[in-house]
């Protein structure tokens, strides 16, 4: 269990964390999702014992670590750029952490080649041994780095982005594989994206941060189903927003009552956010939402359309089953908002 | 580019029909494939001014030296006194880049991991053995390590004698050699990804275990280079060095002085033939960076 | 020593370091500048200025800059072609080509100055013919202006080569497409993308240019007021215990360097701006 309590950090004027509180449990694997600048990378580095809190303080196991440096925390780290020796081969590379034990501990060279060889096996590069890292792709890169990172034994995997520089195929595959290694190796990982898709596909959690601040933490299913506010609504998924007015538990647009909020919630002035599925087709206009069709196309199984509304407010986009026929722009639609996020407009801003 | 190519090649098959030696010359012509022009314009006077400059002029040593017959050419190239000179010269130049190799690589550190007041001042002077012409530097030494010099006069009580003898030539070529070494490494330690130190601190290592098998590793390449253009100019260094060198033949008299010597006493075939051994030592200087240099990408995989 | 120590402070290792550092080059270079100008300035500023009013000084003055003002534009002009060929297009032997322009930064200058001896001097290769038209190359100027070409042959090119390769072909091949001519395209295009690193190079070239010394002194013949440039006018000074005078003239040439030094930090500076403002 890693445990960070009020963790701070500024640089310069530039407050980069502020007093985040998060747990990490046991084999679990988290993702801390955000835009840059959100300070996610700089809560990694603090984990790691690559940077330091200003205040605050990190436990693994309930044992404070906050001043230890990376060399005694036992973690591994996976680097954004993958980081590898360039004048050491492959080899080399895997069983460095190894090889720069202190005497007692430090295992013989034929014992060093054999554990490099096993991990390369494990990452599926057992042929490359000899290779320079200048030699490889980057997905092989990004595989000789986690095999560096995995050799030393860590309790805790720490990786920076770690499919950031890679085009979106060998991503995926990537992705996926390092899910069943994690799995495999019984391993607690922490891993930082920007990338919402990956957040949500491999991680058990996600922590959803923003200006230095945790938003929220959840599943997957929990971030993308009940987003406790505007930004992660905004962030993760498509969304459409809706100024309202909330009278009575009833969201109004510019009069019209477009969705019935069950729950007790302030009245006045608010935002409406919905995914662009939680929609259906109405017959009547009434308790709908009018829209005029400005385009529409195939996104898949569904029609992608997108309406202009009534007064200044921005174009929403919706799904609709593509076993209706296609609508055509100029094409008027009512729609009726099936399930829907309110947040007070204070929390939007 | 596709239009243009494929008239080329018709062309080609039509004169390969007519004559293989005519298409031989056909595609050698097309060779610098771009639309850019100027090519034999500015490939032409490249050529032809270095051919007159450099090329021609320094083959006159070896034309001259092979006009020698061999045993002239060793009676003067290995003669007892010539050979103490490339002693000296070698073995001062050899002195100075080891000087300069320690000391060089931790002003590259020092100014590429700290700031410190004065820093932008001091980046600039180590290139003012490259701006400073070499004779100012000579006598400028001279005067402070001299044994009524500045700085000799309080080395002298201590039995260090630091001008006028092979100490003075090595203080002249550390003074001449320092920026090769420094400019040679800076540019590696700046690109050396800090991620990478992170990386070997993070897989345990000690900051020494980091320095040696990393850091020291990944401009070993760099050193090398900066290190034989140190040396190859401190070889053949002359104008900061005679002043304070006692220039005294078997004890302090480098060899481009000899070749002086040689030229004041309207003996060129002499000053020919230690200019030839000099020559020699250059080229294999050359070669060993080039070597180096090849060794370090095929390594790096580039 | 190590980035990501637990503070910013600077460990006392890293003290030691920048001590070494900072006293190794104070030592090695910043007194020898000071020397200069101190040992010029010893006998007041009277002694000084006459040293550098006299008649074979404002000579030897002069020859140093006509000979640079030769030796500098044709090594420019020398750059420009040899860089324009080796950075846009691609031909076989490109490597040892450059190899062979780097070639004079390897030559010991006395080398340099020795092997015009052996092209134009009496007893060299073309001295009968010379001697028949009555041409002097030798212990004359344009011996001088030689030498001197030779020795700062690479300074432009070998500034200008990584510089152009880098740009690539890119911008000439838009203004060709275009339809600007090449000569309009190399103005109007790859010139003012290379100005600066031109600039450094002509800057360099020309410090050395002014100082050499080794390769001049060969081919001189040390004519007082008439093949004396200013480095050869300080050693003659120096060789006849002169040494205010000297210093005064070397102080002239030390001034040049510092000069040199200050226009480049300010180039590498502009450098770096430029290349980040493109970057972001």
């Amino acid at each position: 269990m890693i445990t960070l309590e009020s963790i701070t950090k500024r640089f310069a004027t530039f407050e980069a964390l502020k007093s985040i509180d998060l747990k990490v449990r046991d084999g679990e694997f988290l993702a801390l999702l955000g835009p840059s600048g959100s300070g996610k990378t700089t809560l990694l580095r603090i984990i790691a014992g690559l940077a330091f809190p200003d205040a605050g303080r990190v436990r693994f196991e309930g044992e404070d670590v906050t001043h230890l440096a990376v060399a005694q925390r036992q973690v591994g780290f996976v680097f954004q750029h993958y980081a590898l020796f360039k004048h050491m081969t492959v080899a080399e590379n895997v069983g460095f952490g190894l090889s720069v034990r202190p005497r007692g501990q430090l295992p013989g060279k034929t014992e060093i080649r054999k554990r490099a060889l096993e991990l390369l096996d494990l990452v599926q590069l057992a042929d490359l041994g000899n290779r320079y890292p200048g030699q490889l792709s980057g997905g092989q890169r990004q595989r000789v780095a986690l095999a560096r990172a995995l050799a030393v034994e860590p309790k805790l995997l720490l990786l920076d982005e770690p499919f950031g520089a890679l085009d979106a195929k060998v991503r995926k595959d990537l992705r996926r594989w390092l899910r069943t290694l994690h799995e495999q190796m019984g391993l607690t990982s922490i891993f930082v994206t920007h990338d919402q898709d990956e957040a949500l596909e491999l991680a058990d959690r996600v922590a959803v941060m923003d200006h230095g601040v945790i938003e929220q933490v959840g599943t997957p299913d929990q971030i993308y189903m009940h987003p406790h506010s505007g930004f992660v609504s905004d962030f993760v998924g498509d969304t459409n927003s809706l100024p309202v007015d909330m009278v009575g538990g009833t969201a109004t647009f510019h009069g019209q009552s477009i969705f019935t909020h069950i729950g007790a919630l302030a009245e006045g002035a608010a935002r409406l956010d919905f995914r662009p599925h939680d929609v259906t087709i109405a017959d009547d206009s009434d308790g709908c939402l009018p829209i005029v069709v400005s385009a529409a196309y195939r996104k898949g199984g569904v029609w992608r359309v997108e309406g202009q509304l009534a007064g200044k407010a921005a174009p929403i986009e919706v799904d609709i089953d593509s076993g209706a026929p296609r609508p055509q722009p100029g094409q008027r639609l009512a729609l009726k908002i099936e399930r829907a996020q309110i947040f007070s407009r204070q929390a939007a801003a | 580019m596709a239009s243009l190519a494929a008239p080329a090649a018709i062309e080609g098959q039509y004169l390969d029909f007519r004559s293989p030696l005519r298409w031989r010359r056909g595609r050698k012509a097309k060779r610098p494939r771009s639309i850019i022009p100027g090519f034999g314009l500015t490939m032409g006077f490249t050529l032809a001014w270095l051919s007159l400059i450099v090329l021609i002029p320094l083959s006159l040593i070896f034309l001259r030296s092979a006009g020698m017959g061999w045993e002239a050419f060793a009676q003067v190239a290995f003669s007892p006194r010539a050979i103490a000179a490339y002693r000296i010269s070698f073995g001062t130049a050899l002195a100075a880049a080891l000087v300069n190799g320690v000391f060089g690589l931790i002003i590259a550190w020092v100014f590429t991991r700290y700031t410190f007041p004065g820093r932008r001042m001091f980046d600039a002077l180590i290139d003012l053995p490259f701006a400073l012409p070499t004779a100012v530097a000579g006598i400028a030494l001279t005067a402070i390590y001299a044994n009524n010099g500045w700085l000799g006069q309080y080395l002298e009580p201590l039995g260090i004698t630091a001008a006028y003898n092979p100490i003075g030539i090595t203080i002249a070529l550390i003074f001449i050699g320092l920026p090769f070494i420094v400019r040679s490494v800076e540019p590696v330690l700046i690109d050396l990804n800090v991620e990478v130190e992170e990386a070997a601190l993070s897989l345990g290592a000690q900051p020494w275990q980091v320095f040696a098998h990393v850091i020291f590793p990944a401009i070993m390449p760099a050193l090398l280079t900066g290190f034989a253009l140190a040396l190859a100019r401190g070889v053949g260094e002359y104008g900061s060095v005679i002043f304070i060198a006692g220039n005294m033949p078997f004890e302090s008299e480098i060899a481009p002085l000899l070749i002086v010597t040689q030229l004041e006493q309207y003996n060129y075939d002499g000053a020919t033939a230690i200019a030839l051994v000099m020559l020699a030592i250059s080229f294999a200087m050359l070669l060993f960076i080039n070597v180096v240099q090849a060794w370090s990408r095929h390594r790096t995989g580039a | 020593m190590i980035a990501g120590s637990p503070p910013r402070r600077k460990t006392p290792a890293a003290i030691c370091l920048i001590g070494l550092a900072l006293g190794f080059l104070c030592i090695f270079l910043l007194l020898p500048l000071l020397t200069v100008f101190v040992e010029a300035l010893s006998k007041g500023l009277g002694p000084f200025l006459e040293a550098l009013a006299e008649p074979d000084a404002l000579s030897a003055i002069r020859l140093t800059l006509l000979v640079a003002a030769i030796a500098v534009p044709l090594n420019v002009a020398f750059g420009l072609a040899a860089s324009w060929a080796i950075a846009k297009f691609d031909f076989p032997g490109r490597s040892v080509l450059v190899t062979f322009i780097d070639l004079p930064f390897s030559v010991s200058p006395v080398v340099a100055g020795l092997v015009y001896i052996l092209l134009f001097g009496m007893n060299g290769l073309l001295g009968p013919v010379l001697r028949e038209y009555d041409i002097q190359i030798i212990f004359a100027v344009p011996g001088i202006v030689l030498a001197t070409v030779f020795v700062t042959f690479p300074f432009v090119a070998r500034e200008l080569i990584p510089l152009m390769q880098e740009q690539g072909r890119d911008d000439e091949e838009a203004a060709l497409s275009l339809g600007a001519t090449g000569f309009q395209t190399f103005c109007k295009v790859t010139l003012p993308n290379i100005r600066w690193g031109l600039l450094y190079g002509v800057l360099l070239c020309n410090a050395r240019a002014m100082g050499e010394f080794g390769a001049v002194s060969v081919v001189s013949g040390h004519l007082r007021g008439l093949t004396n440039t200013m480095p050869l006018h300080v050693e003659i000074l120096y060789n006849e215990y002169n040494f205010v005078a000297a210093f005064a003239v070397a102080s002239l040439l030390a001034l040049l360097a510092l000069v040199t030094l200050v226009v480049k930090t300010a180039l590498e500076w502009r450098f770096s701006y430029v290349r980040q403002g493109a970057g972001s």
